[in-house]
């Protein structure tokens, strides 16, 4: 386990070095210089000149990469050009309202996914099974943004029931929350059907039926929770999605995270922000998996055999 | 990063699929009720894209503003026609915009899926066969496109870049082609110890004949099962950067603008966004619907080919 823990972390971190390389490059992709395209064409030569000793803009590629991660490593991103406050503050801020509607879609999402998967794979080949899985399809080519704005429309423009923008009640997260869980709803329901099906297969479950057990009890009691173990890790696994799903509903319903910031920034050409906000979904995801496969490995022996 | 269970249990299964004749391809492929849907939306979507200028009955750029914000079904009294649709706040003739945005969203996903397809797999048959330093590079590769929020990416990027139609397929294409590597990847590495290979070597085929030969038509499957829920995918994210204003931008009509357009009029004109975005639907939903019958008709093992 110990040499397991060593080498997976080692390899996240190495993923996280390759992520400030590629935010690294992010700037250096502008056609021309990134200075000048920051401050717009309003800016005068000696403005666009302090811009580029501030960035390091003047030295070579190498150096400026070294002490772009010299000073990441101390937390320093940068500072937003135009909020003048360190890039890392402005992002960070706004890391709350993200996985407050990330939590909350993974929630709907799961709480609706999971029975209807369940209930397709027990009544497997049934209308049903087939409804739900042309259900599936749908919701995963339901673009999120046009779900947000058909919703805004009903439940906020014309039934007045939930608010349609803004962050504040309980009441607020309702729509972002299902727009953005739509989205995994989809892959949830797949997912539960075929591991619902593969653990209705196995043996014990053979043996509790031959035993006598109630259909219900096989079901509810040895199979289900077996069958969402992985469910959950492998859902667990697609945060990095989620957190692009984000950036779009979160356009939509003016909602203050880090996705909206991002956005703003990117049509501000506020670049350390835009660079800053990157890394931080990325270490994110990249820790966010690194402990879901060590909680994984932990808790299920069998996963030793398949590395 | 220790791949999902479930997944890497269904791909080994998928590698011995041999692959089957045209012919029966279609006669399986045509007994599928929801691939056969989806044929008929894409073939419609493909018509409409080609022969817009013919079928639109309007131009999609011109304003009459006389007739602006009228609801669907509009008969407008100076020409006696009927505006199916609707129109837009500049007074657009919708279903005609709708018509000609079949074009960049087509032209956007279809050239993205293959050439991110033909990267993917080319770099993941070489990586799977040959292994050591290019299989390393190829998988960190894959473990760095999973870590980073997608649309984060392609959005920065793009926005660096400039929206233009070139710039978006180069950006998709080169942000998803470890998809297809990993796929392609863990097919070679159970196909390459099977005896049909082992065969071939023992009588005298190079490295490239077995590669291309012998291996690459084990891919042939995955890679199209994979590439049509891919052109979902890319109809939609293409679709949400119009919608971040970031896509192709006007006066060249997209669904994505028009659904920005659309966002501002919800409460007067609820047509103007909700019918582009039921196109974008249904345009995908026919991606998925195909990928589908191709996944159960090429190999039902290859279950969770989607996530």
């Amino acid at each position: 386990m110990l040499g397991y823990v060593v080498r997976r972390s080692a390899q996240s971190l190495l993923l996280v070095w390759l992520v400030t390389v590629v935010v690294f490059a992010l700037l250096h992709l502008t056609p021309g210089d990134p200075a000048s395209v920051m401050l717009g064409e309003n800016a005068t030569p000696e403005q666009v000149q302090a811009l580029q000793r501030s960035l390091g803009l003047d030295q070579p590629l190498v150096l400026q990469y070294a002490r772009f991660l010299g000073r990441a490593l101390h937390g320093d991103l940068g500072t937003s050009i135009r909020a003048q406050r360190p890039a890392l503050e402005v992002v960070l801020e706004r890391l709350p309202a993200t996985l407050l509607l990330t939590a909350g879609a993974f929630s709907f999402a799961v709480l609706i996914g999971m029975p209807i998967g369940v209930i397709s794979a027990v009544k497997r080949l049934t209308l049903w099974d087939h409804g739900s899985m042309a259900l599936a399809l749908l919701g995963q080519s339901m673009p999120g943004f046009w779900l947000g704005l058909v919703l805004i429309t009903v439940f906020a423009v014309h039934l007045r029931w939930l608010p349609a923008s803004g962050m504040g009640s309980l009441s607020h997260v309702v729509l972002p929350a299902i727009t953005l869980g739509m989205f995994l709803i989809g892959l949830i329901i797949r997912l539960t059907r075929s591991s619902m099906l593969d653990v209705l297969g196995q043996d014990y479950v053979r043996t509790a039926r031959a035993k006598g057990l109630a259909e219900r009890m096989v079901v509810m009691q040895h199979a289900l929770m077996n069958a969402l173990i992985p469910v959950v890790t492998l859902v667990g696994l697609q945060l990095g999605l989620l957190l692009g799903g984000a950036v779009i509903t979160e356009t939509v319903f003016a909602w203050p995270g880090v996705g909206l910031t991002t956005v703003t920034a990117i049509h501000q050409r506020d670049y350390p922000v835009v660079q800053c906000a990157v890394l931080v979904s990325a270490v994110l995801v990249l820790s966010i998996n690194w402990a879901v496969d060590l909680l994984y490995h932990y808790l299920d022996p069998r996963v030793h055999a398949v590395e | 990063m220790s791949a999902p269970a479930v997944i890497e249990r269904a791909e080994p299964a998928a590698a011995p699929a041999a692959p089957a004749r045209p012919r029966q391809w279609w006669r399986r492929l045509s007994r599928h009720r929801l691939a056969v849907i989806g044929l008929v939306i894409m073939a419609t979507v493909s018509v409409l894209a080609l022969l817009a200028d013919r079928i639109a009955p309007r131009s999609p750029t011109s304003q009459q503003i006389l007739v602006r914000l009228k609801p669907p079904g509009f008969v407008d009294p100076r020409s006696g026609a009927t505006l199916w649709l609707g129109t837009d706040h500049l007074g657009r003739d919708i279903l005609s915009r709708i018509i000609y945005g079949t074009r960049v969203s087509l032209a956007v996903s279809l050239p993205a899926v293959l050439a991110s397809a033909l990267l993917g797999v080319t770099l993941g048959l070489l990586a799977g066969y040959y292994r050591g330093w290019l299989d390393a590079v190829v998988m960190r590769c894959v473990d760095l496109q999973l870590a980073f929020p997608f649309i984060l990416l392609a959005l920065s990027i793009v926005a660096l870049l400039g929206p233009t139609l070139r710039n978006i397929i180069i950006v998709f294409a080169v942000t998803t082609w470890p998809v297809y590597a990993r796929t392609t990847r863990s097919v070679v590495l159970v196909l390459r110890n099977h005896e049909f290979v082992q065969a071939a070597r023992g009588l005298g085929a190079g490295d490239q004949r077995i590669l291309w030969r012998h291996l690459l038509p084990g891919i042939v499957s995955p890679a199209l099962v994979l590439g049509s829920f891919e052109v979902a995918r890319m109809i939609i994210l293409e679709a949400a950067l119009g919608f971040l204003g970031l896509g192709v931008q006007p006066p060249t009509p997209t669904w994505g603008n028009m659904l920005a357009d659309g966002r501002d009029y919800l409460r007067d004109a609820w047509w103007i966004a909700t019918f582009p975005g039921l196109a974008i639907m249904i345009t995908a939903a026919g991606a998925n619907f195909l990928g589908d019958g191709l996944r159960d008709m090429l190999d039902p093992t290859l279950q969770n080919i989607q996530s």
